[in-house]
């Protein structure tokens, strides 16, 4: 069996999940593609996920109510031994790639990192996978009676519902004592779309001048297309805008259809998280920034006054 | 307590990436230590420059003949020894937890310091396979850590924002920007650094074979439209990318 350990967020499955589904399908590994869901008030979710899945496990437990890489790994861990699974696909989230490698120890098998494509060649499983800050492109293979993946987000289509949906079952789990204690947490909340989901990104980085413009025209031109809102490390680290919106190396990775960069410079940290979006928009008055290589359309110009006529345009 | 710091030799983020018959080829490319683990070698200073007890900070890397730079450059930082684990066999982060999980057992480490994502393996998975394989809790992408006595507290990111933790040694703690900024080695320190001990290891030592073989490595860079859009008339340049955005790219509705 595959077995997938379910994503999800605010009580709703996420699109990450179903992503894996499609990764498990086309990676020519056989058997029931078997989602694992663990939390505590999880039923919503585990019947999202029956919609697209063969079969359902579903760990609904108050030690899962919360998130902790210790407890996700002897879980997951658990479910591939006793489900005799050979491929176990985590998400490439930054808490799925904080317990998938704890999974592969513990199931001394190889560990196949943020996968963007995977096939199954005689009797290894083989992934392709960006390096070197996302400029290169490496296929790895592995075998062994199972092996862990994880996979990065946005690279594989979601899987669309099946027409009977997949069967439930309660699983049983012997769990150790978390032994990190979270003492405080702080959820940087946006009413925008997320990052990592969103078909549009606007991204500001220095360029756009202050945090005050950053609103005006970033946030504008993102709330006018219906899009997320980026930032640079170099816009983060002045403290205009608060670390999730973060895009690069150190940040979050994001590949959409359309990528809009107001005032960024193009460093290759941040051409690493975004340098995979479809098509890639840049504005800037320095027409030797190392962003306009990368671009499909591109503005020499100010920010402060293109944008303002872009929201312009936009409105009619 | 004595800290093991793990450091890795990447290209310099502006360096040229080739590819060579299908794997990367790094001659002739400037190498430096990587930054996310430059910022471990720093932290480890800063916890003993508190009075956290620390007694002893050893950097260890894998890795061929070169890498010695990367560990002069930390004994230059301030650590005390270097253990390189001279090999040309490419160790994938599964395999090489195996081996620093030995050298921490060896060295009674109880706190092992790693860059959260190294700019040549892209990987996030070496602090937390070694934390598996020790039996130890980890704490990654951590931009603000504390340590008395035995306990380690600070902050560090999650998926969807920030988290405080408080946790025992020992521990892994998985570093990142925003932990601190790493100091430059000075002149006398560098001088110093070249009398400090590197001990060179062998790898038949641990017995670690990789776990995942590379087939091939391929530089992709998506052939993009490079359209330039005269941006002197700001509602012209406007109009007109929206219409390309709308109707050449299809991207927007």
């Amino acid at each position: 069996m595959i077995l997938i350990v379910a994503e999800y967020a605010g009580g709703k499955l996420a699109k990450s999940t179903l992503e894996m589904v499609t990764a498990a399908r086309e990676s020519g590994r056989e058997g029931p593609v078997t989602v694992l869901v663990l939390g505590q008030g999880t039923a919503e979710i585990a019947n999202a996920a029956a919609a697209v899945a063969d079969q359902v496990l579903v760990a609904d437990l108050p030690a899962l109510a919360t998130y902790n890489a210790e407890l996700w790994a002897a879980a997951a861990a658990q479910i591939a031994q006793e489900g005799e699974a050979h491929t176990v696909i985590i998400g490439g989230s930054r808490s799925g790639r904080e317990y998938a490698p704890r999974v592969a120890v513990k199931l001394d098998a190889p560990y196949l990192e943020d996968a963007i494509h995977l096939a199954s060649t005689g009797t290894a499983l083989q992934a392709q996978r960006y390096t070197y800050l996302a400029r290169v492109t490496e296929t790895v293979e592995a075998e062994g009676p199972v092996v862990v993946v994880s996979v990065k987000p946005g690279a594989f289509a979601p899987a669309a519902p099946l027409a009977a949906a997949g069967e439930q079952y309660d699983v049983e789990l012997d769990l150790p004592a978390a032994r990190v204690e979270v003492t405080g947490r702080s959820v940087e909340k946006t009413s925008r779309v997320a990052l990592t989901e969103a078909d549009v990104i606007v991204t500001g980085g220095r360029g756009v001048g202050n945090p005050e413009n950053f609103s005006l025209y970033v946030e504008g031109l993102a709330d006018r297309l219906g899009a997320g809102v980026g930032a640079t490390r170099a816009v983060v680290d002045a403290g205009w805008r608060p670390y999730a919106e973060q895009v690069g190396q150190t940040g979050k990775t994001v590949q959409p259809k359309a990528y809009v960069a107001l005032g960024v410079s193009g460093a290759v940290q941040h051409l690493s998280g975004m340098g995979k979006s479809r098509y890639i928009v840049a504005i800037n008055k320095d027409a030797e920034a190392p962003i306009f290589k990368v671009a499909d359309y591109g503005i020499v110009g100010d920010v402060n006054q293109i944008v303002p006529a872009l929201i312009e345009a936009a409105r009619k | 307590m004595k800290i093991l710091t793990l450091v890795r030799q990447v290209p310099d983020a502006e360096a040229r990436v080739k590819i060579n018959a299908g794997s990367v080829d790094l001659e002739g490319t400037t190498l430096v230590i990587d930054g996310m683990d430059e910022y471990g070698v720093e932290e480890a200073l800063r916890l003993r420059e508190g009075g956290g007890g620390v007694e002893e900070i050893v950097a260890l890397a894998v890795g061929p003949k070169r890498v010695e730079d990367a560990l002069r450059t930390a004994l230059a930082m301030g650590v005390d020894r270097a253990i390189h684990i001279e090999t040309g066999e490419l160790l994938d982060p599964i395999a090489l937890s195996r081996i620093v999980a030995q050298v921490a057992q060896a060295e009674g480490a109880g706190l092992i310091l790693v860059g959260g994502q190294e700019a040549d393996w892209d990987s996030q998975a070496l602090g937390a396979a070694t934390a598996e394989r020790l039996g130890w809790p980890q704490l990654t992408w951590t931009n603000e850590l504390q340590l008395e006595g035995d306990r380690l507290t600070g902050r560090h990111d999650v998926d969807d924002g920030n988290e405080s933790f408080r946790a025992s040694l020992p521990a892994v703690v998985t570093t990142q920007q925003g932990l601190n900024e790493p100091r430059y080695p000075t002149l006398p320190n560098i001088m110093k650094a070249k009398r400090k001990e590197l001990r060179k290891d062998d790898l038949a030592t641990y017995g670690v074979q990789p776990t995942v073989r590379v087939v091939n490595a391929e530089i992709q860079t998506r052939a993009r439209l490079n359209r330039m859009i005269d941006g002197k008339d700001p509602q012209a340049a406007a109009e007109q990318l929206l219409d390309l955005l709308r109707n050449e790219a299809k991207v927007l509705a």
